[in-house]
């Protein structure tokens, strides 16, 4: 797959079809957190998703991610409809085609560089020995080979993002969801990792940035606003 | 669509880090379960131990008696009729076998006449008491460990010759009212004097000899009217009475072998059981509530572990992991934990019971199971500790868990 197949080559289903996507959280005063939502995101396409907080883009990043359920509408990932998913599958899903990058890393206090590279493919059911060469050229794509065996408490907050930025990529995900992946950085180590999803773009991989950044939007393709739950420009071009 | 399935090795390197990944609550919550493990196999070992010091002295005793009496049959009437008669050289002829340390023959005489310890018959004092009359080999009183409280007892010589010799049971010699030897007192059997030789105390069995005048065998045939011996008893060497029961009606009557019956001594483990079972009943409760007490420290510390690692069991979700992984990771965890105190439970254990044996000088014995069964024991309990957090953790929601940070 190649970044130039991103405009509309209609035998590859788009990686997201969102169509009419709510999430409404039930309760004694009902919310919708998510409304009516329609996005589509093409096969290497880099796109932003900004609002501010309270905007319901955490929520659309859980249901991209399929941490969450929609409430209405369907989503399809890869052409596969998620509405009809068992939780397993989904969890396979996960494991398989979706690769999260957080604002907070969450790397493994007492693993190692690389053995927390290698968690990204545990789920699926690879070998120890095929995880570890896949988790070595994770490593190497993000420049971080030589911290390999490094424990994360002793890297800088931007070689932190990039290993958990391998750890993403290990599994050679459809989707990559980020959610403020500068958020916990200083301007030059987030204009470092901002830098890799551009080469991670020119790559062909298909990235959706949850940000309220617009230093962070910028970088991407294309720009989808969304306030109060529903997405209010830039959803189609 | 094909189940999530992660590779076994890869979960359990999971659990494993996770584990090591806290050395120092590894090992405060692995102690819990090893000192109840540890007291657990102490006491039972030291149960085992203790027991096995009873019964082996019950044993020493038990092990070496074998006892020959002719087969009997029931005949009509409820008399018991012997088909063979024992032969009256049976002492001699088991004494040669390996094994035997000594063998003799007994015979209670049933129509022996009165036994008097003064020849004048006064019509008005008391009629004398009954004493019974035995007839025993000289091998006898060493076959069962007869102790001589004075004099001696009689020996081949006095068999041989049918001498009129008796040797008096400590009661016997009580209720005759002769209690030295040295003024060569006499006994009357009916009519007839017989020298007082000895008086013996002390034996492991007949204990009728007690309370008997013991006769030569021989002489007993020649006067008071002895046919046949009616039992051969006979001492053995340690751990040779099975093998001596087995030979001696061979040796007896090698023609017809049946027709004598030899009765084994009892099986030692039966008693040993009884007297094991009795000690370890206590010693396993008290070991058990400690081990329970065990499990809830880890079942507590597994269940903190949940609570700290929730950002930890989010990612795990987002990365694909099922509800079912995240509970077996920590089943895992709580199961290795349980696994090591069972380790450091067991050798702590076997020294403990060691140590303690060898200050009492006792043979430490140790059933092999115990030591291995302890560390699975503790696997067992460090899962069934673990299944509510595990449980917990499994419960978690990856969205909420993913929202804190780590």
């Amino acid at each position: 797959m190649t970044a130039a197949m991103s405009a509309a080559t209609p035998p590859t289903p788009p990686v997201v079809e969102l169509r009419g996507v709510g999430r409404r959280y039930p309760g004694a005063v009902a919310v919708d957190a998510v409304r009516d939502v329609d996005l589509t995101i093409a096969a290497g396409e880099y796109i932003s998703i900004v609002g501010p907080s309270g905007s319901g883009k955490s929520t659309l990043l859980h249901v991209l991610g399929l941490l969450d359920r929609p409430s209405s509408g369907t989503y399809l990932l890869d052409g596969i409809d998620t509405a009809a998913t068992t939780e397993r599958e989904r969890a396979r899903l996960r494991a398989e085609r979706i690769g999260f990058v957080f604002q907070a890393f969450y790397l493994l206090a007492h693993a190692s560089a690389l053995e927390n590279v290698m968690l990204g493919l545990l789920y699926g059911g690879a070998s120890r020995a095929a995880r570890k060469t896949a988790a070595e050229e994770g490593l190497a794509r993000v420049g971080m080979t030589h911290r390999a065996e490094f424990a994360p408490s002793t890297l800088s907050g931007g070689e932190r993002q990039r290993v958990a930025i391998a750890r993403a990529l290990v599994a050679r995900p459809s989707l990559v969801l980020a959610d403020e992946p500068t958020g916990n950085l200083d301007t030059a180590n987030a204009r470092g990792v901002l830098d890799l999803f551009d080469e991670l773009h020119a790559d062909g991989i298909t990235i959706a940035v949850i940000t309220h950044d617009l230093d962070v939007s910028r970088h991407a393709q294309r720009t989808v606003r969304i306030v109060d739950g529903q997405i209010v420009d830039g959803q189609v071009e | 669509m094909a189940a999530n399935r992660v590779h076994w090795r890869g979960q359990f390197g999971e659990a494993l880090n996770g584990v090591l990944a806290r050395p120092s609550r590894l090992v405060l919550t692995a102690l819990g379960a090893a000192l109840g493990l540890a007291a657990l196999v102490a006491t039972l070992g030291l149960a085992q131990t203790a027991a096995n010091q009873v019964s082996r002295h019950f044993d020493a005793i038990a092990a070496t008696q074998v006892s020959v009496q002719p087969q009997s049959e029931s005949a009509a009437g409820g008399e018991s009729t012997v088909s063979v008669a024992m032969r009256m050289d049976s002492a001699a002829r088991v004494v040669r076998l390996p094994g035997v340390v000594a063998a003799g023959t007994i015979t209670r005489i049933a129509d022996a006449p009165p036994v008097r310890s003064v020849p004048v018959i006064d019509p008005s004092a008391p009629a004398p008491p009954l004493v019974p009359v035995l007839a025993a080999t000289p091998g006898l009183f060493a076959a069962v460990d007869a102790h001589v409280v004075a004099g001696r007892t009689y020996d081949t010589g006095h068999e041989d010759r049918g001498d009129a010799v008796v040797v008096l049971g400590a009661n016997a010699a009580e209720r005759l009212g002769i209690n030295r030897i040295d003024n060569s007192p006499t006994v009357l059997i009916g009519e007839r004097p017989f020298a007082v030789i000895g008086i013996i105390d002390g034996v492991v069995r007949h204990t009728e000899l007690l309370d008997g005048v013991v006769v030569p065998q021989a002489t007993a045939a020649r006067v008071l009217g002895l046919v046949a011996p009616e039992q051969l008893q006979i001492q053995t060497a340690q751990g040779a009475a099975t093998l001596v029961a087995h030979q001696a009606p061979i040796a007896l009557e090698p023609n017809d072998p049946a027709s004598m019956v030899a009765s084994a001594p009892p099986p030692p483990s039966a008693l040993r059981d009884r007297v094991r079972g009795d000690v370890n009943g206590l010693f396993i409760v008290l070991g058990l509530v400690a081990l329970f007490a065990g499990a809830v420290g880890i079942a507590n510390v597994m269940l903190l572990s949940v609570l700290e690692r929730i950002g930890e069991i989010g990612l795990r979700r987002a990365l694909g992991a099922t509800r079912r992984n995240v509970a077996t990771q920590f089943l895992l965890e709580s199961g290795l934990v349980g696994f090591l105190g069972g380790l450091v439970g067991a050798s702590t254990g076997v020294t403990v019971a060691l140590v303690v044996s060898s200050t009492k000088h006792w043979t430490p014995v140790l059933d092999l199971r115990l030591a291995v069964g302890a560390p699975a024991l503790g696997l067992t309990v460090g899962i069934l500790a673990g299944a509510f957090p595990a449980w917990r953790a499994s419960a978690i929601e990856p969205v909420d868990a993913l929202r804190g940070g780590t």
